[in-house]
Order: C-alpha cells, then sequence, then structure tokens
C-alpha cells in the first residue's frame, strides 16, 4: 500500500472511531436530560443548560478526532 | 474553491514580526469592544436607554451565573472582569469570524516566488497561538488569584506536601502538577478545533450548495461560538473559585 493511501485509511479510522464514544456519550446525555425534564418540566432551563454544557464537552472529544484528522490531511 | 490552511497566513511583515491575518481581526474584534464600551461609557444614564439595558441584562445574567458558581455576589463582581473580558472577547471574535468579508476578500501575494491568494481576515480562534494565548493568560491568572486569596503556601500546598520537614512533591502533587499543563492543552485545543472545524465546514457546504442550505450551518456556528466562549469562561470560573476556595484538613 503506497503511503498517500494510508494517509487517506489513517484520517477515516481517527474520524470513525473516534466519534464513537462522543456519539455514545452525547446519546446518553440527550436520554438522561429528555427524562428529567420530563420528570421535572419545571426544571427545563436548568437542565437544558446543564445539558447544552456535557454535550459541548463530549463534542470537544470528536473534536480532537477531527483536529487530528485535519492535520493529517492539510499538513 | 479556497485552499484550507491549518495555520493562519502572513500579510505583512513589521521588521521581523509576522502580522497574520488571524491577528488582524483579533485586532478588529477589539476596536469593537473598545468602541462599544466608549459609547456606552459615553451615554450612561440613570435611565437606561436601549444599548444600556441589554448591556446591563448581560451583565446582569452573568453575574447570576457566577454568583451559581461562586455562592458570593462579593467574590463575583471581584472576579467578573477576567471572566466578562474571556467571554466578550471569544464571543466577538467568534461572530466576527463568520462575516461574509471575512473569507473571500483578499490579496494576491507573492510567497517564495510561488503566487498565492490570502484572506485579510480569518477568525482569531481557527489560529491555535491565539487559543494557547488565551489559555496561558487563564492558567496564569488562576494560580495568581489563587495565591492572592489563600496565601502563597496554602495556594501551593496542593503541590507540595508542606508538612514534612522540607517541601516535597507527592504523587498527588505531581498529578496535581500535571493537569494545568493539560487544561492549557485542553483549554486551547477545544476552541481551536471547534471554530477551525466550523470554518472547514462552512467551506465545504458554501461550495457543494452555494445558496440556503448553508444557512443552518451558519446558525450552528452562531451558536458554536456562544457556547465555545461560554466554556471557556465557565471553566476558568470554575477554576478560579477551586483555587481561591482554602481547604482545611
Amino acid at each position: 500500500m503506497d503511503p498517500e493511501a494510508m494517509k487517506l485509511l489513517a484520517i477515516a479510522i481517527v474520524m470513525g472511531l473516534g466519534t464513537i464514544c462522543p456519539a455514545i456519550a452525547i446519546g446518553l446525555i440527550g436520554s438522561k436530560g429528555a427524562d428529567a425534564i420530563g420528570r421535572n418540566p419545571e426544571a427545563a432551563p436548568k437542565v437544558q443548560t446543564a445539558m447544552i454544557l456535557a454535550i459541548a464537552f463530549a463534542e470537544a472529544i470528536a473534536i480532537y478526532a477531527l483536529v487530528v484528522s485535519l492535520i493529517l490531511k492539510f499538513v | 474553491m479556497n485552499e484550507i490552511s491549518l495555520r493562519a497566513e502572513e500579510i505583512f511583515r513589521i521588521g521581523s514580526w509576522p502580522v497574520t491575518n488571524a491577528l488582524l481581526l483579533a485586532i478588529v474584534s477589539l476596536l469593537v469592544l473598545l468602541s462599544l464600551g466608549l459609547i456606552i461609557k459615553r451615554k450612561i444614564n440613570l435611565v437606561p436607554g436601549k444599548i444600556q439595558s441589554i448591556f446591563e441584562l448581560l451583565l446582569e445574567q452573568i453575574l447570576k451565573f457566577m454568583d451559581s458558581v461562586l455562592g458570593d455576589r462579593r467574590l463575583s463582581e471581584k472576579y467578573l472582569p477576567l471572566i466578562a473580558t474571556i467571554f466578550l472577547f471569544i464571543m466577538t471574535s467568534n461572530w466576527l469570524g463568520l462575516f461574509p468579508f471575512v473569507g473571500p476578500v483578499g490579496l494576491n501575494l507573492e510567497h517564495n516566488g510561488k503566487h498565492s491568494f490570502v484572506p485579510i481576515f480569518r477568525a482569531p480562534a481557527s489560529d491555535l497561538n491565539f487559543t494557547i494565548a488565551l489559555a496561558i493568560i487563564s492558567l496564569i491568572s488562576i494560580n495568581l488569584l489563587g495565591i492572592f486569596a489563600i496565601g502563597f503556601k496554602n495556594h501551593f500546598s496542593k503541590f507540595f506536601n508542606a508538612h514534612k520537614p522540607f517541601p516535597v512533591i507527592s504523587f498527588v502533587g505531581l498529578l496535581e502538577f500535571l493537569s494545568e499543563f493539560v487544561k492549557i492543552v485542553s483549554f486551547s485545543f477545544r476552541l481551536f478545533g471547534n471554530v477551525f472545524a466550523g470554518e472547514v465546514l462552512l467551506l465545504i457546504v458554501g461550495f457543494l450548495v452555494p445558496y440556503l442550505v448553508p444557512l443552518p450551518f451558519l446558525f450552528l456556528e452562531v451558536f458554536v461560538g456562544f457556547i465555545q466562549a461560554f466554556i471557556f469562561s465557565m471553566l476558568t470560573l470554575v477554576f478560579v473559585a477551586m483555587a481561591i476556595k482554602h481547604e482545611t484538613h
């Protein structure tokens, strides 16, 4: 396999594997948040703020993978 | 399609100091904030006008949020300048980076005998230097505020075991020490990654379908710009709150 193909493969693997865990995390956060809002609708604004914050943190991990793959692609 | 470059391109040099396009937009966002501040300062009134009420509302919201972390209005007002500055600066620079004049307006520069198109503006946070500088500033101020609040010895007792005859670095202290550097990395890469990924996403979507379809993505980027500024300042706030608390064993 030539280096260029290997590089493209590496980019795809980094993105594919790196987004699995953040996807699970965001799903869990969303389901728990919907649960909490369902139980206590008055607390919806507070739950939403915490939910969006937690989602942003989980998303940051996928963004790290994205940065690595962008570096691989463009540098 | 524009070429995507990971590093900010150089526009011109002052002496041997390169001025990049990200730096130019950072200066623009500083000017925007400065002029807003001056306008509000000149028109300040006991009965607030339109702009003043918007900013009073914003300030009140930030203070209320800081209260929920620090638990004391006096402390919130003390640390408001640091937190609000970080928040406003990152948010303005992110939002300025979304304006239509940022990508396409540029110069054709000759570099090493090669002509290339260089945009004059670029979102500052899509340059790693900007975010690392902000992360280092926030880390230094966290440690300094900790020292001022609880004293030099108390603050550094989390790194060193001060109960022994001479200070020894413990295993937990070593981990704490390492985590300070990890904080810099996570702070800077989170902001850089989000903004840079947004730029690339907008560029690619705009290239595929130029009309209407990029709109939801633009809205997403406006939201991400706000959320990332909020997260950066909130994490600084949480670490400050941890640093100024004196733990008694």
